[in-house]
């Protein structure tokens, strides 16, 4: 009963009137973030539902637009990325424990990584721009079409590849900067101490939504880097 | 969600093996194994997802079974989307 | 003494406080309730609007009243704005959140502030479609077909699908919202197998909304991007597919007319065992059909491409998964009839809104099986008969599921009683213009009258006259409540806890419900619809 001497014991300030107790909002907050997280699968999938349409169509153009990406930063980026969550799982493990410092700073450290991952991007898309790779009207794929004498490339189908190309990592991008804002936002929270071990609900569910964007570019990077990489003959 | 305190020590290994399988995938990537490329690419970037999945995000660690219930609802749900589709397309050349 | 204002010694949600700001900014889910009656209504207008102008150019074979371009906009707009903007949010985004927390004993939803953001979108999302449409609206068919809709078409699509966009948030968020209330605050002992039906519907109408939407809102991302950039991702032209716009779209689309038609069903299942006093049939049976169509709801998308250009193996797959979908909500309707057999039956109007959407319902479900047979589809395909078919379900089955919640719950709502004879006419009206303004239309789509057409031959006419002059009966039906319900605000009988004697945890705590919903959360001991235990009402509240 939402009036019993236990629940009015726990009514802190964090605690919202119609949930019962500490307990209860955190797994409805935990449900919450985790439902989300389902949507987001879906709203990604329309996007790899293409992806598998478009590659079983044009295996050809996909493997030549995928080489032409540079596989030592899409390494690399995954790797930073991979850096980032263990910061984050890190993070919440000082919340769960009350380390306010040490929080704050794996706070900051992931940030570093979010920035690093957005900045190498960054760089990825505008190596895109300068070879004429970005869709629309100065698409150009003839530089990939002289890699690829033996077999024909069509520039429409080479230019869907890069459509897909843009669209999953433009909408995986701003999700790491959303993930980046909340970030900055919990970070300043710690700092000001306002989680603890009692509450730190809002870092755990931050993490979860971080998490899930490493797990999109964990299927982004083998999908879009590494469709054909054997050596060319 | 359970307030289970993991060990920092699992944190590193996972983080490491995590890494370890980024180079493989990365490597193996430029040996020829036909269709099986995709087959190994995509194993190991599930094998990755679940890494995250089961430690990162404590999955392992909870005993709720309904967080278990939506990440397995919400992917066969994508599999069907993906699935019905290819369905079309995989045979539409078949007169 | 029936037609003093409400007492003030009582406080309750309305009344607790004054001002927009105590509107604007409320996260009482039984005020944001409210919030949205007024804009799903406004929009039911807009829409109905549409679908006036549509009947009247459709009274004479040439095109007459309205160009062929701007005819390709009515049909359009009201399609959007009647599923987007009236039916997607009408009974959960208003009975659903009124009614989800007291239902379960819960003082409000999980989470009330993303409660009142869902309504802010949707909003602004109304807003966004409302300048479209002032501003040159879109011709595309609701279904944005491409590559019309990317690369031909020259009206705002891009606008359209953004507001289309923000308002498929909305969806997702309420749909998140309920499922995690239904899961983490029922009250103590309101077990899975307590809960009232209307509460598994909702729950199911949440699923769809939760995996289905964000296929929508991408694909309406990629239409925009192709407009912009020209991309050729949905252009045959250049690589592209437009079946692909068309399966990523209708993945969404049709399991949202479950999404339309799972809350009306709760409302039935609320209606029928009470006005018959009996415990609902088979309720186990009732709890998993909900969950069943919403997953099997999931796997019959394509028969809406069948003459598209779909592989035929394909077309038999969904075409067999089509007819199982049909089988649950039988199952429902066997449920309902079995638990009105040897009930002690009430005529009020709830009940013959209900009576409606069981009759009207099973005759869209129907015509849909004969949709499903493929031979029929390529016969009837984008004909009057789909028009038809989709209207049986969407306005004989939803819109009187809504208007038969309206009606049961507006003494919990308001407080006050609707007049009970107005009420029935009204009802009878919707059902008597209904049936003129959507059977002939059956019949013009079997003889071959294509639809989205604005002009047809003229052997079509008499069947067409005779559809409008039902619209205009519909209408008249439709605005009939809406008087009395404003007239009843003022002037009518106060209501008491529970006038109809019916189960449920909301009829157990006043009417209108304090703000915090119950004095005393409530413990449950007892099984949902024991109505062996609750006595009748002493008669049905009628105005004199």
């Amino acid at each position: 009963m939402s009036d019993s001497p236990v629940a009015v014991e726990q009514h802190g300030p964090e605690l919202r009137h119609h949930f019962v107790d500490m307990e209860q909002q955190r797994d409805a907050a935990s449900l919450g973030m985790w439902l989300f997280l389902a949507t987001e699968i879906m709203f990604f999938g329309g996007l790899f539902c293409a992806y598998l349409v478009y590659r079983y169509w044009y295996f050809n153009e996909f493997a030549a637009g995928s080489r032409s990406l540079d596989l030592k930063w899409g390494t690399i980026n995954t790797a930073v990325l991979i850096c980032s969550s263990l910061t984050v799982a890190l993070g919440v493990r000082a919340a769960q424990m009350g380390k306010r410092k040490l929080l704050v700073i794996l706070m900051l450290l992931t940030l570093v990584f979010g920035f690093a991952f957005l900045g190498i991007k960054g760089i990825e898309w505008y190596a895109k721009y300068q070879e004429h790779h970005i869709p629309g009207s100065s698409f150009d794929a003839s530089d990939i079409i002289k890699d690829y004498p033996q077999i024909h490339i069509d520039p429409s189908h080479e230019q869907i590849y890069f459509s897909l190309y843009f669209a999953m990592t433009g909408l995986h991008a701003l999700h790491m900067i959303i993930g980046v804002g909340i970030f900055s936002f919990i970070t300043f929270c710690a700092w000001k101490g306002r989680y603890t071990p009692r509450y730190h609900t809002p870092v755990e569910i931050a993490g979860l939504y971080w998490h899930f964007v490493d797990i999109v570019w964990i299927y982004l990077f083998p999908l879009l880097y590494l469709i054909d990489r054997k050596p060319l003959k | 969600m359970s307030e289970h305190i993991v060990s920092s020590k699992i944190y590193y290994a996972i983080w490491i093996a995590l890494l370890v399988l980024t180079v493989v995938t990365a490597g193996v990537a430029t040996i020829d194994l036909g269709p099986f490329n995709t087959v190994v690419a995509l194993v190991i970037a599930t094998f990755k997802a679940l890494l995250v999945v089961l430690f990162f995000m404590h999955v392992k660690y909870t005993s709720e079974k309904l967080t278990k219930m939506v990440i397995v609802s919400s992917l066969f749900w994508l599999l069907l989307l993906l699935a019905l589709s290819m369905a079309d397309y995989t045979t539409r050349l078949i007169s | 003494m029936a037609t003093a204002a409400i007492t003030a010694e009582r406080e309750h949600y309305l009344n607790k406080e004054y001002g927009i700001q105590s509107w604007l900014l409320t996260t009482d889910h039984k005020r944001i309730a409210l919030l949205y009656l007024i804009s799903i209504t406004f929009f039911f207008f807009i829409g109905g609007f549409f679908a006036l102008l549509i009947r009247l150019e459709l009274l004479t074979p040439a095109g007459d009243l309205v160009q062929a371009d701007t005819y390709n906009k009515l049909f359009s707009m009201h399609g959007q704005v009647m599923i987007f903007f009236f039916l997607i949010p009408s009974i959960p985004a208003v009975l659903g959140n009124f009614l989800v927390p007291l239902m379960i004993g819960a003082r409000d939803l999980a989470f009330p502030r993303i409660n009142l953001l869902s309504w802010y979108l949707y909003v602004i999302a109304g807003l966004i479609y409302i300048h479209c449409i002032v501003t040159g609206g879109v011709d595309t068919g609701w279904t944005f077909y491409t590559p019309f809709s990317t690369a031909f078409s020259n009206t705002k699509v891009v606008e359209a699908g953004l507001a289309l966009f923000i308002a498929g948030f909305s969806s997702i968020l309420t749909g998140l919202n309920f499922v995690v209330t239904i899961h983490r605050m029922r009250a103590p002992g309101m077990t899975w197998s307590r809960l009232p039906l209307f509460i598994w519907a909702h729950y199911a109408t949440s699923i769809i909304q939760l995996l289905g939407t964000p296929v929508l809102a991408i694909t309406l991302v990629l239409v925009v991007f192709e407009r912009a950039f020209h991309l050729g991702i949905f252009d045959p032209t250049r690589g592209g597919d437009p079946l692909l716009f068309q399966h990523l779209f209708w993945f969404y689309s049709h399991p949202a007319v479950y999404i339309m038609i799972l809350p009306s069903m709760g409302v039935v299942t609320e209606i029928v065992p009470c006005f018959s006093r009996k415990r609902i049939f088979g309720y186990n049976f009732v709890a998993m059909s909900s969950i069943a169509i919403a997953v099997f709801g999931f796997l019959v998308w394509a028969h809406h491409m069948f003459v598209a250009g779909i592989s035929l193996y394909s077309a038999l797959i969904f075409s067999i998964l089509s007819y199982l979908v049909a089988v649950p909500s039988a199952i429902k309707v066997f449920n309902w009839t079995a638990t009105m057999y040897k009930g002690s039956i009430t005529f009020s109007t709830p009940m013959l809104y209900a009576f409606g959407f069981i009759g009207l319902f099973t005759m869209g479900g129907l015509t849909g099986l004969f949709l499903a047979a493929l031979g029929i589809d390529v016969h009837v395909t984008d004909t009057y008969f789909v028009v038809a078919h989709f209207h049986y379900i969407m306005v004989g089955g939803a819109v009187m599921g809504y208007m038969a919640g309206m009606h049961f719950w507006w003494p919990k709502i308001s407080g006050r009683m609707y007049p009970e004879a107005w009420g029935r006419l009204a009802a009878l009206i919707v059902f008597l213009g209904f049936n003129l303004t959507f059977f002939p239309q059956f019949i013009l789509g079997y003889l071959g009258m294509p639809r989205r057409y604005w002009q047809y031959p003229p052997e079509f006419q008499v069947l067409n006259v005779l559809s409008t002059a039902g619209s205009t009966i519909l209408a008249v039906g439709y605005v009939l409540p809406m008087v009395y319900f404003l007239w009843s605000m003022r002037y009518g009988k106060i209501a008491e806890d529970n006038p109809w004697g019916a189960s449920g945890l909301e009829w157990k705590t006043a009417s209108p419900p304090p703000t915090f919903n119950f004095d005393e959360i409530p413990e449950v001991t007892w099984e949902a619809y024991d109505y062996e235990h609750i006595p009748a009402p002493a008669e049905v509240p009628v105005e004199r």
